[in-house]
């Protein structure tokens, strides 16, 4: 074959697959907005489900995701930009900056249903806190850890070193500039660690499977206690055949947060870029 | 003085924040090979890993089926997304436009962050459904849909950080080959992937980390028949399914609850393998030499 | 005799004014040097001159550059046998991380030269050509990221002649070398001008008053004065080419 054509050919395959990639998203986007919208309604979203989800709404699983996916939130949050602070503000590039690195990376890689064993045996049982929020809570948290930490981590090393020293020739202290310097400047990005830590609690199954949720349709009265919530419901009435119009709504309501959420990031970046 | 004891009290509290992951992965590894362990007073290893049969209810504990179709299931994953994760991110670094990036990329952020459960649901309805009748079987609960689905899945893995690796290949190798005459295409084919090579590499490997991971998206596609696959087309369970599936029946301290957190350390360990060998390609970079 | 002709080109990157109407004609078999400041415009022409630019998002050229004749701006010009007729040697070595042998063989197997003893025919001869073969004759399939810069260079010399090019196109060679190996370069240079058209760009005077036979002194996108580099570094006809020459500005 021809150079040129070969050149022109490759080409052509490259950008097909680009396009492959992108139809598959759009594709399972449509599908789930289409079979889901039916199911969707005032009702659907603030009542609760009846016959285990044949009829009735997901109110209460979507109060339980916002109870997880918010607990897990709570808790990674403060020990992740912690985390993120000591590497960036207190410590040297070395040895102990690339063990702390590898440490967030390997969690990273562990299996959502590892975590949910490890839940299972030392929150739940070990622990003593039973199937609950807090379990289930604490569970995500270990999940979405890497996430705030690593985008923490970035935030924070991209403020500019000037700032700090101009801070420190005024006589501040260390934990006066971090708290009046550092974190203004690193917040919009700590923020989009949290919001993406926020999409992968809510859309996590396996975990809370084991930790914390229930098909019983009650509202949580403390983090004690179980509760529904979204990914879980949609596993069982997907799994068990009971209602594919509910699964689908279920679905729809859930792929609306991630998209919510993944906006809020972009719209998040793209302010920082044009401030910069 | 106060200032500086301050200080310290704040240091050592972060120090515990950044060695957290460190700490939680250590209690992963106590507690799961506490309970896990414990299997092996029933079954010996070999026989756990090797047995082909699995039946709680006699006390029979052969995880071979389990491994072969998670096994099988990553396998199919592989071969499907590994060309096309590639192929996109040599479109992304080097193709398109930036118009054209400023979407896709995006795009596949967002295919990242797609809940499990919903690939499992959009699997289960049409893949398996399209598997069962272009190809006249009758279920099309197979391996080949847990692969189609497992490969939508990690394709923002590999495409991402393949991405990155090309990126970093320095200009100047691409400048000096296409000033030897070389298309574009001769160029990435021969120069730009071949010096990216180690963090394609590692981004085919922490796919296969994610595959054989996956749990939500699987369980709903491929069958959950105890069999030792022989194909694609045959219905499977991979280890991450058994887990799911029988957590909820075995008593807790029972010897079937000890086997699935056996299962677990099988697993557990893989993955931490394959993430160290992604790290260790990562860390080697673009080659110079 | 005139190898290339450069009329009223401009380019801009983005809405930056680079080139500003250049036009001046590179004489076959003899050594032409572009000086002048940094941000002058000497690399961007160069890199005109076999459409490298192309390479880069946002620029736009006008103008004609005429290689025998033939405008490589013309939309049916092939880029890629343009880039064979017109070798380009960069600033910063950078030989493919291959080994010796396929560094220089990498051209010539694009080009479909697919028998093996021709392509080690090739890589001796080239070896040789760049001045290089005495010391890498043993270590050909070592990888060329392994040797030293000056040597890196010469390989880059060699790749570039083994796929046989009319015009030579040197974008700072010597920059990022020491004395010794610029000075090999040099030699090397003015050896190669028998068979080939060379253009060089360089910040350094010495070389350019060392080894061209023109000079083009480029300011702010500007060519200041073009002229023979006896004429321009003895009496230049421009009084800032001069006071640029003598260090007293730039």
């Amino acid at each position: 074959m021809d150079r040129h054509t070969k050149d022109k050919l490759m080409k052509g395959i490259l950008w097909a697959s680009a396009i492959l990639t992108i139809a598959v998203l759009l594709i399972i986007i449509g599908f789930i907005v289409v079979k889901g919208s039916p199911a969707i309604s005032w009702e659907f979203l603030t009542t609760k489900p009846l016959r285990s989800g044949r009829l009735g709404g997901i109110y209460p699983a979507i109060i339980g995701t916002i109870y997880l996916a918010g607990m897990a939130v709570i808790v990674a949050t403060p020990i992740g930009v912690g985390g993120a602070l000591f590497l960036t503000e207190f410590t040297r590039e070395g040895k102990i900056t690339k063990a702390i690195r590898f440490g967030a990376d390997t969690l990273n890689g562990i299996p959502s249903i590892i975590f949910g064993l490890f839940g299972f045996s030392f929150l739940v049982f070990y622990l003593g806190l039973g199937i609950s929020i807090l379990s289930g809570g604490l569970t995500l948290a270990f999940m979405i850890l890497p996430t705030i930490f690593r985008a923490s981590e970035e935030a924070i090393r991209a403020v500019p070193i000037w700032d700090k020293e101009g801070s420190y020739a005024l006589g501040a202290s260390k934990l006066q500039t971090i708290w009046k310097v550092v974190m203004p400047q690193s917040v919009s990005g700590i923020v989009t660690g949290i919001i993406l830590g926020l999409g992968r609690a809510a859309g996590e199954t396996a975990p809370i499977i084991f930790t914390a949720a229930i098909l019983n349709p009650v509202l949580p009265k403390s983090i004690m206690q179980p509760t529904m919530a979204l990914p879980a419901h949609l596993y069982t009435l997907t799994s068990e055949g009971i209602s594919m119009e509910n699964a689908f709504g279920t679905a729809l309501v859930l792929i609306v947060m991630v998209l919510i959420f993944n906006f809020a990031v972009s719209i998040i970046r793209k302010k920082k870029s044009i401030r910069r | 003085m106060s200032r500086r004891l301050n200080e310290d009290v704040i240091k050592s509290l972060l120090l515990v924040c950044a060695f957290f992951s460190m700490i939680i992965i250590f209690l992963i590894i106590i507690f799961l090979f506490k309970e896990g362990l414990e299997a092996f007073t029933y079954t010996n290893v070999f026989d756990f890993l090797t047995g082909t049969e699995w039946v709680p209810k006699n006390n029979i504990y052969g995880a071979a089926p389990f491994i072969i179709s998670s096994l099988f299931v990553t396998a199919g994953a592989i071969i499907i997304a590994v060309p096309i994760g590639i192929l996109t991110a040599i479109f992304m670094a080097e193709i398109a436009p930036s118009s054209v990036r400023e979407i896709v990329k995006p795009a596949i952020e967002l295919l990242a962050g797609i809940p499990s459960v919903i690939y499992g649901l959009f699997g289960l309805i049409i893949i398996v459904k399209y598997i069962r009748i272009t190809l006249d079987i009758p279920s099309g609960e197979t391996i080949l849909a847990g692969s189609v689905i497992l490969a939508i899945m990690i394709l923002p893995t590999i495409i991402s950080i393949s991405e990155d690796a090309i990126r970093q290949v320095p200009r100047a190798y691409k400048e000096g080959s296409c000033a030897l005459g070389a298309t574009h295409w001769e160029s990435i084919r021969r120069i730009i992937v071949p010096s990216a090579s180690s963090g394609i590499m590692a981004s085919i490997i922490l796919g296969v980390g994610r595959a054989i991971g996956e749990t939500m998206a699987v369980v709903l596609v491929v069958g959950n028949v105890e069999k030792i696959p022989t194909s694609f087309f045959d219905a499977g369970e991979p280890l991450t399914s058994t887990i799911l599936l029988e957590m909820g029946e075995a008593a807790v301290g029972s010897a079937h609850y000890h086997s699935i957190f056996a299962l677990g350390i099988f697993l557990f360990v893989i993955v931490m393998i394959l993430n160290i060998a992604s790290n260790f390609w990562l860390g080697r970079g673009v080659r110079h030499g | 005799m005139v190898r290339m002709e450069i009329k009223d080109v401009n380019l801009w990157y983005g809405s930056f004014h680079a080139l500003k109407d250049i036009n001046m004609d590179i004489y076959k078999n003899k050594v032409t040097a572009f000086i002048g400041p940094s941000g002058c415009g000497k690399s961007t022409l160069i890199r005109c001159l076999n459409r490298m630019n192309d390479l880069i998002d946002g620029v736009k050229t006008t103008g004609e550059i005429l290689l025998d004749g033939k405008n490589i701006y013309d939309k049916d010009v092939d880029v890629v046998k343009l880039r064979k007729d017109v070798g380009m040697v960069f600033q910063k070595p950078n030989p493919f991380p291959i080994s010796i042998y396929d560094n220089i063989t990498y051209g010539p197997k694009l080009h479909g030269v697919k028998d093996k003893g021709k392509l080690k025919e090739i890589v001796e001869s080239n070896l040789k050509g760049a001045a290089l073969w005495n010391e890498v004759k043993d270590i050909l399939d070592q990888n060329a990221m392994s040797i030293s810069g000056g040597q890196q260079q010469r390989v880059c010399i060699a790749r570039c002649l083994a796929i046989e090019p009319e015009v030579i196109l040197f974008d700072e060679p010597c920059s990022a070398l020491d004395p010794i190996s610029t000075g090999k370069i040099e030699d090397l240079i003015i050896k190669l001008k028998k068979d080939y058209t060379i253009v060089i760009v360089t910040h350094n005077m010495q070389q350019a008053a060392r080894i061209s036979d023109y000079t083009g002194y480029f300011y702010l996108g500007n060519l200041m004065e073009f002229n023979k580099t006896k004429k321009i570094f003895t009496n230049p006809d421009n009084p800032q080419t001069e006071n640029y020459i003598t260090g007293k500005f730039g």
